[in-house]
């Protein structure tokens, strides 16, 4: 690029710099590469990208005019929480800014009487549980990064946590949202409310990855933290049992408050760190919480017991004190970690498939391992089908990441062919976009590129994210699998 | 393309290609719903069948056509349910014409709206294209949610030719109890009520008496029951009653003077508000018979945190609360997105798109 190319781009961003500094006080913007260092990727560390700058908003004022801003330039902008995103959702664009609203976190209220909070994008999914715990409230979505992620994060991403088949996702569990559009304007949607007229631009709004609106203030429904939590511990010899088992607990029409899966592979790898006291020689552990009054935590853990045995359970274990409920849970929840100990580097997939495939997906996985010549631990939200492989690789060996990539985009095409999603509850970001390519035919991207524009016509609003241009599916070069059928032979191809 | 929907299709393309509305219609339940009814009537009963239910899945796929009762039935021969409760309205809708409207019943304040239990449709768009969103699956985050957006579309966006829903077991127990009080002494009971570990699935007030619906565990309807008091309906009762709200079969429902108002409130908001003859959700629906100015009543509303919505009776003024400008500009241009010449349900759900 010669010099009078690049003298455009450096007038813009003196001019953005210039018009964010009266706007933010100097220590809310950091322009700097030393400083904008932190903010070149979320959890997803293999995708990076450094911004113009980043700035951090103390007001819902300040949000609405640093918009209005890049919306007037032309400046693209990533709004950011806390960044533990695993889909490189808050990546940053080249050439954009980060609208980090890490320091909105204000707790407006908490509405004992109503069951419900109302909050700041940058609040702590965690803090809003503790707000709520003297009241015998809380927030029911529990991400497995809740001690630091943020609402405003759980609402871009819909998140979801291991209590989900019972208590639903972020969607069921937020009631209305605040904030402004790419240039500035006003909008709400949903509120204490249960029905708002118009379409349900609520829904459309969470799980939307930061392509629509930047939220600012969000309304949550506060549940009953139930008296008592007891979960049953069952070992199965055989993967497909274990999922067998899943499916005959739904079948007694039992709802478990969670119900968690964890292989071999990931038990044996999570115990020497945490003693959780699993079954080292069972093929898979099945994880079953009952929770609510002592009395109804009674009344299901009983059947709960029956069903696992006549599924053929190798070992079944009941917590018998809270104590010994939280070791139970404590290899699950630190499945990622030990991931992190027993491997230099992993990589954690999210596709969601019928449970009934379950067997066939951990059978394909294991194939996948010897092609690949990497190991795969095996974590599953059972109860919502929805799939965690951990994929072990070293990034540091020549040719490693490439390969647990090509890895994760097998299983997710996999799971597509099975009727399921590549994401189901970590978002698309810029991790899974080629795969998008697979879950979607071009028409359904176009429909999904109409939404954009009716909220973000100039495409600034995280741009590059989520969905996949025609473009980029062909340079990807694998075509839509929709129903098992072939893919369209006659769209243009670039 | 199976020849049914290839049918659908045909014609709305010539619709799309002739900028002509068509106004789409399954069991016809609803056509006092919403705000204009236009174009010519596009049935679509005949693309109908349950496609896809594994009760061990929790999910029911069925093309938009098939009747609710031929769902509701397969449902309770595995002991589940629709647990939203969609009102039939007293004749046989169809589940695209359920998800399309996106009402719920009585148990919509503890199980969710309809729109919650919505995993995936899909969708003949205006230029013919079979589109599917969302899945069969309990989680899904892949592209944007367009799914539950169509859930109470009133079908501006397109035909929804086929979902995709959320189902759950039958409460293994359920009663229902009833204490005589006045609307307010209701009212300050369900707010009592709400942030305690009570198995409360409805909770209504009407004519002088609360009706609490207990359903869950056994145990923990027994023992709800002596926290709760009252007398306790048998089960016909206990049956009739509820079907009566969840379909709008109340006398209440039937009278067209005066104007009959569906507010939709925060639950705690007080009770301020003369001829409220019937309370559901627990305080967050409020249904009002009044003949005062449309703009009295929503600008009551409004204070109160809600909206309204004329029901039934003679109208004066649009059925839904008016939208914010920015939010309506947004419909706009979604519509214009997915429907660029307005060809389905023309005004139906906002008078100007």
């Amino acid at each position: 690029m010669t010099a009078a190319e690049l003298a455009p781009a450096r007038d813009k961003r003196r001019d953005l710099l210039t018009a964010l500094a009266t706007i933010v006080p100097p220590e809310n913007l950091l322009a700097n590469p030393e400083q904008t260092a932190p903010f070149e990727c979320d959890g997803l560390a293999a995708f990076r990208q450094s911004p113009l700058a980043v700035v951090l908003p103390d007001t819902e004022d300040q949000v609405r005019r640093v918009l209005r801003v890049c919306h007037d330039l032309a400046v693209p902008l990533v709004a950011r929480g806390a960044g533990t995103g695993l889909s490189g959702g808050a990546m940053p664009c080249a050439g954009g800014i980060v609208l980090s609203l890490a320091k909105l976190t204000r707790i407006h209220e908490i509405d004992p009487l109503a069951c419900i909070a109302r909050v700041q994008p940058g609040v702590r999914n965690l803090a809003v549980s503790e707000a709520a715990a003297p009241h015998g409230l809380y927030y029911a979505p529990d991400p497995s990064s809740q001690i630091a992620c943020s609402i405003g994060g759980n609402v871009a991403e819909n998140s979801g946590g291991v209590h989900c088949l019972k208590y639903g996702l972020t969607v069921h569990n937020v009631l209305g949202v605040r904030g402004y559009t790419i240039d500035g304007e006003p909008i709400a949607f949903g509120g204490a409310a249960l029905d708002s007229p118009g379409l349900d631009l609520l829904a459309l709004t969470i799980g939307s990855e930061g392509l629509l609106m930047v939220v600012t203030e969000v309304t949550l429904k506060l549940v009953p933290r139930p008296k008592l939590a007891r979960v049953v511990m069952a070992s199965f010899d055989d993967v497909v049992k274990a999922g067998n088992a899943v499916a005959a607990i739904i079948a007694a029409g039992i709802i478990p408050a969670g119900l968690e899966m964890m292989d071999r592979k990931a038990t044996n790898a999570v115990e020497p760190f945490v003693r959780a006291g699993y079954d080292l020689t069972a093929e898979a552990i099945l994880l079953a919480e009952s929770d609510g009054t002592p009395d109804e935590v009674a009344d299901e853990i009983a059947p709960l017991e029956q069903v696992v045995k006549a599924a053929g359970s190798t070992q079944c274990v009941v917590s018998q004190s809270e104590a010994e409920r939280l070791r139970f849970w404590s290899g699950r929840k630190n499945a990622f970690p030990a991931a992190g100990r027993v491997s230099p580097d992993y990589y954690c997939m999210d596709g969601t498939i019928p449970r009934k495939h379950l067997g066939r997906v951990l059978g394909a996985i294991e194939d996948m391992e010897k092609k690949y010549n990497l190991r795969c631990m095996n974590v599953f939200h059972a109860g919502d089908g929805n799939l965690h492989p951990l994929i072990l690789f070293d990034a540091n060996q020549p040719g490693e990441w490439e390969r647990a990539d090509r890895f994760g985009a097998d299983i997710l095409e996999l799971c597509v062919g099975l009727g399921g999603t590549i994401t189901g509850e970590h978002g698309v970001g810029i991790e899974k976009i080629n795969s998008m390519c697979v879950q979607f035919a071009p028409e359904e991207r176009e429909a999904f590129f109409g939404v954009k524009r009716a909220f973000d016509a100039g495409g600034l609003l995280n741009p590059g994210k989520a969905i996949p241009t025609l473009a980029r599916c062909a340079e990807y070069g694998k075509m839509h699998v929709h129903h098992g059928q072939l893919p369209f032979a006659d769209i243009p191809r670039f | 393309m199976e020849p049914v929907l290839a049918q659908l299709r045909d014609r709305i393309v010539a619709a799309h290609a002739a900028k002509t509305p068509l106004r789409l219609r399954g069991g016809g339940t609803k056509d006092f719903y919403g705000e204009q009814l236009n174009g010519e009537i596009l049935d679509t009963r005949a693309h109908a069948g349950i496609v896809d239910y594994e009760p061990s899945e929790l999910v029911i796929t069925a093309r938009c056509g098939t009747a609710l009762s031929q769902i509701d039935a397969t449902l309770a021969r595995h002991g589940q349910f629709l647990a939203f409760e969609p009102p039939a309205f007293g004749g046989d809708p169809t589940i695209g014409g359920v998800v399309a409207a996106g009402l719920s019943g009585p148990r919509r304040m503890s199980a969710g709206a309809a729109r919650d239990f919505v995993l995936g449709a899909s969708l003949l768009n205006a230029r013919g294209e079979l589109l599917h969103f969302g899945g069969q699956v309990m989680k899904n985050v892949a592209g944007f949610d367009v799914s539950r957006v169509l859930c109470g579309s009133l079908g501006i966006l397109g035909l929804i030719t086929q979902v995709s829903l959320k189902v759950l077991p039958r409460p293994r127990a359920d009663a229902t109890l009833q204490i005589e009080c006045a609307a307010a002494v209701a009212l300050a009971r369900f707010n009592a009520w709400r942030a305690q570990p009570l198995p409360i699935s409805a909770a209504t007030w009407h004519a002088g008496i609360a009706s609490v619906r207990l359903a869950g565990a056994p145990s923990a309807v027994r023992s709800a029951r002596d926290a709760i008091g009252g007398e306790a309906l048998d089960e016909t009762r206990s049956e009739a009653w509820w079907r009566s709200l969840r379909d709008q079969t109340l006398p209440l429902f039937c009278q067209d003077a005066p104007r009959l108002w569906r507010l939709s409130l925060p639950a705690t908001a007080p009770l301020d508000i003369a001829g409220a003859d019937l309370i559901e959700w627990a305080g967050a629906l409020r249904w009002l018979r009044s003949d005062a100015p449309a703009g009295e009543i929503r600008a009551l509303a409004e204070r109160a945190g809600g909206t309204a919505a004329q029901w039934h009776g003679e109208r004066n003024g649009p059925m839904f609360h008016p939208l914010a400008p920015a939010t309506l500009e947004l419909h706009r241009r979604l519509k214009n997105e997915f429907d660029p010449h307005a060809i389905f349900n023309r005004g139906r759900l906002v008078a100007e798109l």
